[in-house]
């Protein structure tokens, strides 16, 4: 019964810390980041007060948020103001679960592992939706409806894309998704040079899909000051923050590991030491990916509504249906090897 | 022709990556920030800050009262009040009173005093800890006046050929 008992319940939240905490603290140092790749990208220099090279700045940030007051706004939804937090955290900590980290590395195998991280990157839209509806605020509904609209459209592009990805690789299953890109010419393997268009696609989707820069019409300033979390404050202002940063993380890993080959090495298996696989080069990858989107961040000016919703729907849809049909043909006619044997 | 053109050049992204390689090429220049407690931008000797009275080489206050600064004051930010000197019946402020916050810095005071004693020296770092504090009296602008002498002097022989 105790054996029962540490295994099935103690272990497997030893093993959620290991993941979460980790995660937050990533979080808070993403922020860094961003800030500073940001302000050298304007020709500024970032944060450099707190800390050595402001690399502290991030937890005096959580810091005051947290010490801040929560204002309720009035006739505000007091349940579902507070619940929506919540509601758009849990989902983007609980995709994690099945990130496998390396071979052996995850906490979850689970067989449907691309369904159950689609169903968890949709869920984070309730968390906006609600946010935006029991703020009672119209920026904060404006704000919620776009990103609701918004989301959906993507979600039909990105599930695409994962589509083509799970017909060469034959399977749903995150591990396997990763060694079908195992292959001894090392990073000419990876799906990511079959699928280039529709890497592209994912990952313009995934930017959409955590409404960051150029797609944040969820928060577009300009227009609807902060949007749906315009009436949130100190840590529930900071829980948002968290499981925006949490996704575009998750986004960032998954990018490396359904085109990049996740753990594996870039280079072939004969050139040794570091041709060997590791969660190290899945980090190192999904760093680069995360950079991407603070690099797009600094480029590019937000998107008018209606051209989110043109590129969505009439470009970026299309091309993944199509591209969906040339990965069926390239696995019919076995063009693409596919794990280490063939 | 030109419509299969641009699709391509949209589909292919190439506009974007042009962008992206923009931000990445100012990514590693040399940033502009002046780390401003730390260091300073250079100032002109011209700067229009804080005020001060002066006061000839031989300690006798420039000022006599003639209340040509607060007649030019746009924004009434000057009071003076005279009267004959004790010891010697010299007409003198008894009072000279700036308002900092009325102040706009125009510097036109410092160009109607005929004996160059209201001055606007480089100072610009200066703050106030409680109310009232923005009003500077004839002590403490005198004050200044003798601390910064050096300074404003040598701003004041810096413009001397323009004035």
């Amino acid at each position: 019964m105790a054996d029962q008992l540490i295994n099935q319940v103690l272990w497997p939240v030893i093993y959620i810390l290991c993941i979460v905490l980790p995660l937050v603290i990533a979080v808070a140092m993403f922020v860094y980041w961003e800030r500073k790749v940001i302000g050298w990208m304007h020709v500024r220099l970032g944060p450099n007060k707190i800390g050595p090279f402001g690399i502290l700045q991030a937890f005096a940030d959580v810091v005051k948020l947290l010490i801040k007051e929560v204002i309720l706004p009035t006739k505000a939804n007091r349940f579902l103001y507070f619940m929506a937090p919540l509601i758009a955290l849990i989902p983007a900590l609980a995709a994690w679960a099945v990130i496998p980290f390396s071979g052996q590395m995850v906490l979850s195998n689970a067989n449907a592992g691309i369904l159950y991280l689609l169903a968890m990157t949709s869920m984070g839209v309730y968390g906006i939706i609600i946010a935006g509806w029991a703020s009672n605020s119209r920026y904060a509904l404006l704000g919620a409806m776009r990103s609701a609209a918004q989301v959906i459209s993507y979600e039909l592009a990105m599930g695409l894309c994962l589509v083509c990805v799970l017909v060469l690789a034959g399977s749903l299953n995150l591990t396997e998704i990763v060694n079908a890109q195992a292959g001894n010419k090392g990073i000419l393997e990876w799906f990511m040079w079959p699928l280039l268009p529709v890497f592209v696609i994912y990952f313009i989707s995934g930017v959409a899909e955590t409404n960051r820069a150029p797609f944040d019409m969820a928060e577009g300033e300009s227009e609807i000051v902060a949007g749906f979390h315009v009436e949130y404050s100190g840590s529930a202002f900071a829980i948002f923050f968290l499981a925006e940063y949490a996704n575009m993380i998750l986004i960032s890993f998954l990018a490396s590991i359904l085109f990049l080959g996740g753990w594996l090495s870039p280079f072939p298996a004969s050139w040794g030491f570091i041709g060997h696989g590791g969660f190290i080069w899945l980090f190192i990858k999904a760093f680069l990916m995360s950079f991407l989107f603070l690099w797009f961040r600094a480029t590019f000016p937000r998107y008018r509504y209606d051209q989110i919703m043109r590129l969505g729907w009439k470009v970026l849809i299309p091309i993944a249906i199509v591209w969906v049909m040339v990965a069926g043909c390239m696995k019919f006619f076995d063009v693409v090897t596919v794990g280490v044997g063939a | 022709m030109n419509t299969v053109i641009r699709y391509f050049k949209s589909l292919l992204l190439i506009e974007l990556f042009q962008g992206m390689g923009l931000t990445m090429r100012y990514m590693f220049k040399p940033k502009y920030t002046v780390r401003y407690p730390m260091e300073h931008i250079p100032k002109s000797n011209r700067f229009r800050g804080l005020h001060a009275l002066r006061r000839y080489a031989n300690g006798e206050e420039r000022c006599i009262a003639c209340k040509l600064c607060e007649a030019v004051c746009p924004a009434l930010a000057i009071t003076i009040d005279s009267a004959p000197r004790e010891s010697d019946g010299q007409r003198r402020t008894t009072r000279y009173d700036i308002d900092l916050f009325k102040c706009i810095y125009c510097g036109f005071c410092e160009e109607s005093c005929p004996v160059d004693s209201i001055v606007e020296t480089s100072i610009h770092e200066y703050h106030f800890e409680n109310r009232g504090e923005n009003v500077v009296n004839k002590q403490q602008l005198l004050a200044i006046g003798d601390r910064f002498e050096q300074q404003i002097a040598a701003d004041r022989a810096q413009d001397a050929a323009y004035r």
